[in-house]
């Protein structure tokens, strides 16, 4: 029984690299971004759990900021995925535009928020 | 994908590439058509709300409206920077309102701007002229906003309809008539274009529209407390979606950007601030929020993955994420349970338990608009309305896409929230509009083709030179519904992205040859016809009557039409208040009931007690319990307060029916919930409220009963109130301590500090007055003290952070609200208060600091 699982999630791991390994090397740049972002936004929300979350905006702009921006990242490769058919008609011009707008707004708000 | 779908469909029916410029033609013959009659809605919806400018004057209306116009005034006058840091010493005696920090400010600052371009551009309105038309304008983009909306769930025919009824639509017309210069007046266009906005990004998962559609709600928060109702819809809609299975990457796009954006910006909104993280009204989207990206890689990984291995990874994932899962989950109720209301708040609690608010909170369950609606109350406010909906909801379920499910969840929960309050009857006309738009174009969709069916002859005619007219005329008509439906099918057909060709077409023939079935007899399509024409033409009329009788009046002029059919203004209200404005002195206080607190500060300028911003209810229980106590107990806590002057409203004598006696028990409730020596049923003879010969003494001996029928018997001799429809219990009496100064019909203003009868009665108030004083100091030493810890704890705190925005928030208002308080009570004697505070910092030394330097700051 034990083994059967650790070879189906040997099996499932070697599925996943190979389906990940075909993916374009601009999407990994994203997935890369995403990574970084949501990992910045947890070591903020740790460093708040240890020191205490006084200037709370701060806080709260700090760890929205990164949410938002992987969240917007996210958006983005949905978008310019060419395996997503919903967005066969979609530039990725226009969709990077719209990133690029998207997070002008966020990054406006965040400055505004920070105090 | 709509493009391939319509070839294919031209390449079947075999057009010619002539039909097709004939059929672009009528399209941007159509496109005009619609733009003109979206003009002409625009100019309906401005124009059937000005029947109170017609009838009355440029005014503006009620309670609330004249504290936005104060506001307004104050925002032109002293720029937006001054507006953010106002505290308002006009309010709330003796504690003062921070106004910049608990307004709602989008409609201020939208008649602000709007008032501020108009006079750049040499238009010299003035700010009450554009703040009596602010409603009137945004209830034209309200119907416009309709409109993009329904066209989003249903194409053109149906949003054109929906525009038409909203604009005419009675409940929203009873908020944003000329005049009616309130939030909601804003708030509904805002509202309703923030639901577009969403099901324009969920139909075309475009993050430009996202960020708009965070924008929209930006503004929606603004404006109105409402927009609890959207973050909380739009969270409930993406998880039907998900639960139902229609998950889409759109989805994603149009909810998770929303959601940080969208709590960031309402986060910058100072009357929202943490709120927007902090309490449970906005706890749903963030759960959501997490949800739907546990669902997004779900199904990314399983688009990645063979089918086995993701039943692999299924099980894998579940027994480790439920764990995970219940610990989240029991960590976030954890927190949630520790507050004490459980992180709603008052008003939220009482959408969600109808009796929370009558069972703990009188304040809010005084209000008239805050009671549930009566039945008859649907029919006035939303008139034929009612009948249309359920057709709609049908019409909605015909194909059933994301944006027609959205609009169903709308129409379900605003249903549920308007029968819970009235007010937010507001929030379901929108909703009720967009239904019964839906089902009238489907009716007349269904009807008009039925009959082009059976007469051939007349629509072969239009096509000259065709040969087999019959059933030329049938394919073109078919070819016109299905351009009709292009809008309403291209969701269905979007979603199923993943079929090939074929199936779309079969499905497209298959739905051709449905609507070929759909057809019905010719009479009684004409009668139909000829019913719902009729239907419409009742609900304009209803609305015009509504606009130009029911809602109209300003409530501040009153009109009566006498036997003769000579009408009677009444403008006791605005004479009232200008009494004040010219006859007491600047600084003089009045105490009235908390309905006339922002007319008094804003018609009369003169400090008020109480005024509509509930937000202190023991500093209203206090009025309360003065109005229902005896005259003596009544003035000793209007000394207190500093009054000079008390407002009571009275209509006995002209029958008005909203006057203080009417309100009268909610002041004994409300006074009774904090001071419990004021109790209901003293005032209640079985349980009936009464103020005739039957009324319990306290009753007769109250400062209200007092205060409205003093000297009221020598008006008639029988001192009958027409209003109570009764004689009054007791006629003959004298004011001890209050003076009447001036009396009108409806308003009483009643002068104390002066009792009249009896030189004892003088000493032992003058004794009182000394014993007053002597209190005074006590209390002026005791808050000296607080406030030299307060000033102590913020140089502290202003040493630690030195830009801490929360230190600024919070210790700022304390500090203000202190000095106003220690000023009060000194009388602003500035020489009594150094001398108070120098013996209070010996023995408070406060550091680096000189108490010159204090009082200069403030005194």
């Amino acid at each position: 029984m034990a083994r059967t699982t650790s070879s189906d999630a040997q099996a499932l791991f070697h599925s996943l690299r190979s389906a990940y390994t075909s993916t374009p090397t601009s999407l990994k740049i994203i997935d890369l971004y995403v990574c970084f972002a949501v990992f910045t936004a947890i070591i903020q929300v740790v460093y708040m759990a240890v020191v205490g979350s006084f200037p709370f905006n701060s806080f709260l702009s700090g760890v929205l900021s990164c949410v938002g921006t992987a969240v917007l990242a996210v958006c983005l490769r949905i978008q310019v995925n060419k395996e997503n058919k919903e967005f066969k008609d979609l530039a990725p011009e226009r969709a990077f535009a719209d990133f690029v707008l998207c997070n002008l707004v966020l990054h406006l708000v965040i400055m505004n928020f920070l105090g | 994908m709509l493009e391939e779908d319509t070839r294919i469909l031209s390449m079947a029916d075999g057009e010619s590439s002539r039909e097709a410029t004939a059929r672009t033609l009528r399209n941007a013959f159509g496109n005009v058509f619609s733009f003109f009659i979206l003009l002409l809605i625009g100019i309906l919806a401005f124009s059937i709300r000005l029947f109170s400018v017609i009838k009355y004057e440029s005014v503006i209306h009620e309670f609330d409206p004249y504290f936005n116009y104060r506001v307004t005034q104050f925002l032109t006058k002293n720029g937006i920077y001054d507006f953010w840091n106002w505290f308002d010493d006009r309010t709330w005696y003796p504690l003062g309102r921070v106004i910049g920090g608990t307004v709602y400010p989008g409609l201020t600052l939208t008649a602000g701007t709007l008032w501020w371009l108009l006079n750049s551009l040499n238009i010299p309105l003035s700010v009450e002229t554009v703040c009596v038309f602010t409603a009137p304008i945004f209830s034209a983009f309200a119907s416009w906003a309709t409109y993009l909306l329904t066209k989003e769930v249903k194409g053109t025919g149906a949003g054109l309809t929906a525009a038409v009824l909203l604009a005419m639509v009675p409940s929203y017309i009873s908020r944003s008539v000329a005049g009616s210069y309130d939030n909601e007046a804003v708030a509904i266009f805002a509202l309703i274009f923030t639901f577009y906005l969403y099901i324009k990004t969920l139909n075309t998962g475009s993050l430009f529209y996202a960020t708009l559609n965070a924008l929209a709600y930006f503004y929606m928060v603004c404006s109105w407390g409402g927009y609890t109702f959207i973050i909380n819809l739009i969270p409930m809609h993406v998880l039907l979606c998900i639960v139902t299975g229609r998950y889409s990457s759109r989805l994603y796009i149009a909810y998770a950007p929303l959601v940080v954006l969208g709590t960031l910006l309402a986060a910058l909104v100072p009357v929202v601030g943490f709120n927007a993280v902090m309490t449970s009204e906005h706890f749903a989207s963030f759960l959501v929020f997490i949800i739907i990206h546990v669902v997004a890689l779900v199904y990314h990984v399983k688009g990645n993955l063979s089918p086995r291995m993701f039943k692999v990874a299924v099980t894998l994932v579940v027994s480790v994420g439920l764990v995970v899962c219940c610990a989240m989950i029991a960590v976030l109720i954890a927190l949630v349970a520790s507050s004490p209301t459980k992180g709603w708040s008052g008003r939220s609690l009482s959408l969600l338990d109808p009796t929370y608010a009558s069972k703990y909170i009188p304040i809010i369950a005084s209000v008239s608009e805050h009671q549930p609606p009566t039945w008859p109350s649907y029919f006035m406010d939303i008139n034929v309305l009612a009948f249309l909906v359920p057709a709609g909801i049908i019409a909605c379920f015909l194909p059933l896409s994301d944006a027609s499910s959205f609009v169903v969840l709308y129409i379900v929960t605003s249903v549920y929230f308007s029968g819970v309050m009235v007010r937010l009857m507001l929030v379901f006309a929108p909703a009720a509009c967009i239904m019964s738009g839906i089902a009238l174009s489907e009716a007349f969709n269904v009807l008009t083709r039925s009959i082009k069916f059976q007469l051939p002859g007349s629509s072969g005619i239009s096509q000259s030179g065709d040969t087999s007219m019959n059933t030329e005329g049938e394919q073109n008509d078919i070819a016109k519904i299905e351009k009709m439906d292009e809008t309403a099918k291209e969701r269905p057909s979007k979603k199923n992205k993943r079929k090939e060709k074929e199936p779309v077409v079969k499905a497209s023939i298959r739905f051709r040859i449905e609507r070929r079935l759909l057809v019905l007899p010719l009479e009684a399509s004409v009668i139909a016809i000829i019913l719902l024409v009729l239907l419409g033409a009742f609900y304009v009329v209803h609305c015009v009557w509504a606009a130009a009788e029911a809602y109209s009046a300003p409530s501040i002029v009153l009109t009566t039409y006498s036997r003769e059919g000579g009408l009677h203004v009444f403008d006791d209200f605005r004479e009232g208040y200008a009494w004040l404005s010219h006859n007491t002195e600047v600084d003089d206080k009045v105490a009235s009931w908390w309905d006339y607190g922002y007319q008094t500060t804003a018609m009369a300028n003169r400090t008020v007690i109480v005024d509509n911003n509930t937000w202190n209810n023991t500093h209203i229980a206090t009025v309360g319990t003065a109005m229902s106590s005896p005259e003596k107990a009544a003035w000793e806590i209007f000394n207190s307060l500093d009054v000079k002057y008390v407002l009571v409203v009275f209509g006995g004598l002209v029958g008005y029916p909203s006057d203080d006696i009417n309100k009268f028990l909610w002041m004994v409730r409300i006074g009774g919930g904090v001071f419990p020596h004021i109790k209901e049923p003293d005032y209640l003879r079985d349980g009936q409220y009464r103020i005739d010969s039957q009324a319990t003494p306290t009753m007769l001996n109250c400062l209200m009963y007092k205060l409205s029928y003093y000297r009221f018997v020598e008006t008639d001799g029988k001192a009958f109130d027409r209003v109570r429809q009764t004689e009054i219990g007791k006629k003959y009496f004298k004011l001890t301590h209050f003076e009447e100064v001036r009396i009108w019909v409806l308003v009483i203003l009643g002068i104390h500090n002066s009792p009249l009868d009896g030189s004892h009665l003088q000493i032992e108030t003058s004794k009182e007055q000394d014993s007053r004083e002597d209190q005074k100091i006590k209390i002026g030493e005791h808050e000296g003290l607080i406030f030299a810890r307060k000033k102590q704890a913020q140089l502290l705190a202003q040493k630690e952070v030195e830009q801490g925005r929360e230190t600024r928030g919070t210790s700022e208002i304390n500090y203000r609200l202190m000095c106003s308080s220690v000023c009060n009570s000194y009388n602003h004697n500035q020489e009594a208060f150094e001398r108070d505070l120098a013996g209070i910092f010996d023995h408070y030394p406060v550091k680096g600091n000189s108490v010159e330097g204090l009082c200069s700051l403030h005194v």
